[in-house]
């Protein structure tokens, strides 16, 4: 267990980078605490496998350091690092059967016969694998497999930190819930520095402490899943999480006030902003209400989801969605109001304070 | 109309359909939904005539096409893996179907155009696809699928290499781009989200059978039996035996002197007094009471999970694992005892055959539900700001 130090990370993987789009990762610099549970959330390519791959010494990054508990681990290798890695397809000895390949990398260090057995059994009990201990490996469905590869990461108790590289991507929909929470359980228990790469905003919120949302070699916000949620600071943030995203309107700003289209929005503050910078409100779904007064909107669709439904509607000639609950009422000429703790002004894309 | 009639596959002595019918109207988009190994992608290759069905038999439009090879008929197959030739250009990867159907020029440019403009293509079709991210090279995949005007498109699980947010997209879009043509669609899935946005109508499929046919959101709503209800449910269906006596429903204890009622609910007010399994969606339990007299029961913590807008709170109760879907952040301890309240308006009963007692919703009939009515819904107390 270990607190991970970026320090000034950048990396580029052509050989002579001369412009910030040259580089993969372009800085990250940043402190993860010892035994916090870390997400590293994003489209492909924003750079999250890179920044793993960093971590876990796969890459050595251009320029930059990384320090396990203050010791410099930049030029050792992943053996070196003590740390354990789930990948996205499971890593199985077919031949050895499930108990033995979770006994696999705590025999590879010697670890005596007593001690292999309490932590295989541990583990065998948290992934409900007991009854298929001495099977082989063989035949297994893939998500069994996975199963085991998590209990080969999760077996070793003596590692720096544990990585996770989307491991949750061959999962049925209902065993996700299963293992999710199971793994959860287990951060909590054991308190292992864990960092789990995922582009599924569900797993990445639902797992960490801190979710590290990256968009185009950079780390646009790190945040606990409710400041994503309701603070997102960058509108790539506000679209990447939350389902349907953030609508986000063009907007003029006058003091305390936004204009959208011919309507005027209270903010309740004056958001500081430069002259020239691109002034947008970002508003979730989950915050605008559909009213019988307000502004007028238009809905093209209603799409009933099961436990809530997705308005598609027209505001001020932009397309925005709105979620309701499964059993309520769509006023026949309706409106919709913005919820105050919902409102976001973002100048440049960035978020801007609620300082007056 | 694409119609299977009794259609088993067996293979090796295991029997991956059992026997199955089913009816796919024109213009329509049907959803298969199961698990892993449910015998999505069986029943689609049965479906093109890449596999042979053990006997049963194939209809398209009343003719018999059992045994016919893929060739023959008028199929279009998109998979999971991004497959499109890597040599050719977009436009190319599209045209290929036309071209070995021997169409002339202007059809095929004409053709191509029309469907790269609908699957957002138009600026790309100088590219090759290995120059694309995932979601424009499926679109090209799905593309080339739809020019053919194939009678029968299958999907299986086409979405599912896709990153998070291009599938949502996709979602919103396939339909949309279904309803432009006049194909059959068929489309195998394991998540029961996705059924949900694209709509449609949904097959569940487990162990090899259909439990269920019908419109996406009335199987969704009112489940035929207990196998429908949590092959459609996510997060899973929250469920525990008990024993109807009367005006209650007495919750199977671990029998250490505890017990649990619950009222019956006046939808179920109807089904004799015996041994059932309830059902709930993790929804429809809470740590508020939705209503005043809802029951209250007591559960223990497991683990919270935050999802943004809403929290996913792990609980047991009687040795059971359920799930209590909140909204907003709720981060609650693990390992204390709290109330949950059962929406009972909601809850849903099996009997021993596993066939549900009673429509989950009264106020909708469960099947042939009339078409684009408008649902209306009870009148319930607005939401306070």
């Amino acid at each position: 267990m270990a607190k991970i130090n970026l320090d000034h990370i950048r990396h580029a993987y052509g050989i002579r980078p001369s412009s910030p789009n040259d580089y993969a990762l372009r800085e990250v610099h940043h402190e993860w605490n010892d035994g916090g549970a870390y997400a590293l959330l994003g489209p492909s390519g924003c750079g999250k496998t890179t920044l793993l791959n960093i971590i876990s010494g796969l890459v050595r990054p251009s320029e930059g350091r990384i320090l396990f508990d203050d010791k410099d681990v930049t030029h050792l290798s992943t053996e070196e690092r003590n740390i354990a890695q789930v990948f996205q397809f499971p890593v199985v000895y077919d031949t050895m059967t499930v108990y033995d390949n979770l006994a696999f990398p705590l025999r590879n260090r010697g670890v005596g016969e007593a001690t292999v057995d309490k932590r295989v059994s541990e583990i065998l009990e948290m992934l409900d694998l007991k009854d298929r201990a001495r099977k082989k490996a063989r035949g297994l469905t893939a998500d069994m497999k996975q199963k085991i590869s998590l209990g080969r990461g999760l077996v070793r108790s003596d590692v720096n930190a544990i990585l996770f590289d989307e491991p949750l991507t061959v999962i049925d929909p209902h065993m996700k819930w299963v293992l999710r929470s199971q793994l959860k359980t287990l951060h909590r228990q054991s308190g292992f520095t864990m960092v789990y790469v995922t582009h599924d905003q569900t797993e990445a919120l639902t797992f960490a402490d801190k979710v590290v949302v990256m968009y185009d070699g950079q780390i646009v916000q790190i945040g606990t899943p409710a400041e994503l949620f309701e603070k997102p600071s960058h509108t790539f943030v506000g679209y990447f999480i939350g389902s349907p995203g953030m609508n986000v309107f063009p907007v003029t700003l006058e003091g305390k006030k936004a204009r959208v289209g011919t309507m005027s929005i209270d903010l309740g503050f004056a958001p500081k902003v430069d002259k020239g910078q691109k002034t947008e409100l970002g508003i979730r779904p989950e915050f605008m209400e559909i009213t019988a007064k307000g502004m007028p909107i238009t809905i093209r669709k209603v799409e009933d989801i099961g436990r809530q439904k997705i308005v598609r509607a027209d505001l001020a000639g932009q397309a925005v969605s709105i979620v309701v609950k499964e059993d309520s009422e769509i006023p026949s000429a309706p409106h919709v109001t913005f919820l105050d703790q919902g409102i976001n002004i973002y100048a440049d894309s960035w978020r801007v304070g609620r300082k007056a | 109309m694409l119609e299977l009639i009794d259609v088993i596959k067996v293979s090796a002595g295991q029997t991956h359909i059992h026997p199955t019918n089913l009816k796919l109207e024109r213009g329509t988009l049907n959803v298969l939904l199961g698990p892993t190994l449910s015998g999505k992608t069986t029943l689609l290759r049965l479906m093109a005539g890449l596999e042979k069905p053990t006997s049963g038999e194939v209809r398209f439009d009343g003719k018999n096409v059992t045994g016919n090879p893929v060739q023959s008929r008028n199929v279009a197959m998109v998979y999971q893996q991004f497959i499109n030739y890597p040599s050719m250009t977009v436009y190319d990867n599209i045209a290929s179907p036309l071209r070995v159907a021997g169409e002339t020029v202007d059809v095929i440019d004409r053709e191509v155009k029309k469907v790269a403009d609908l699957m957002r293509l138009t600026p790309l079709l100088d590219r090759q696809p290995l120059s694309l991210s995932g979601g424009q090279q499926q679109r090209t995949a799905l593309a080339r699928a739809i020019v053919k005007n194939a009678s029968l498109v299958l999907l299986d699980e086409p979405l599912a290499n896709l990153d998070y947010k291009l599938r949502e997209e996709m979602r919103e879009e396939l339909p949309k781009i279904f309803a432009a043509t006049g194909s059959i669609f068929v489309y195998a899935t394991t998540e029961p989200s996705e059924a949900l946005l694209l709509g449609g109508y949904t097959a569940t499929l487990h162990q090899g059978r259909i439990s269920q046919f019908g419109k996406t959101i009335d199987v969704y709503r009112a489940p035929r039996d207990l196998v429908t209800a949590s092959t459609f449910a996510d997060p899973p269906l929250n469920t525990i035996g008990a024993t109807k006596n009367g005006a209650s429903f007495l919750l199977d204890t671990a029998g250490d002197g505890k017990s649990a009622t619950i009222p019956v609910p006046d939808h179920l007010g109807g089904i004799p007094d015996s041994g059932v399994t309830l059902a709930f969606q993790p929804h429809h339990i809470s740590l508020a009471a939705p209503f005043s007299k809802a029951p209250a029961l007591s559960v223990k913590t497991l683990i919270s999970e935050i999802a943004g807008s809403e929290s996913f709170v792990h609980v047991k109760f009687e040795g059971r694992r359920w799930v209590i879907l909140e909204h907003g952040v709720r981060n609650i301890d693990p390992d204390i005892n709290i109330n949950a309240y059962v929406d009972t308006r909601h809850l849903m009963a099996f009997g021993t055959d596993g066939l549900a007692l009673s429509a989950a919703t009264p106020e909708k009939a469960p099947e042939k539900a009339s078409a684009k009515a408008p649902a209306k819904t009870s009148a319930r107390k607005k939401r306070a700001g």
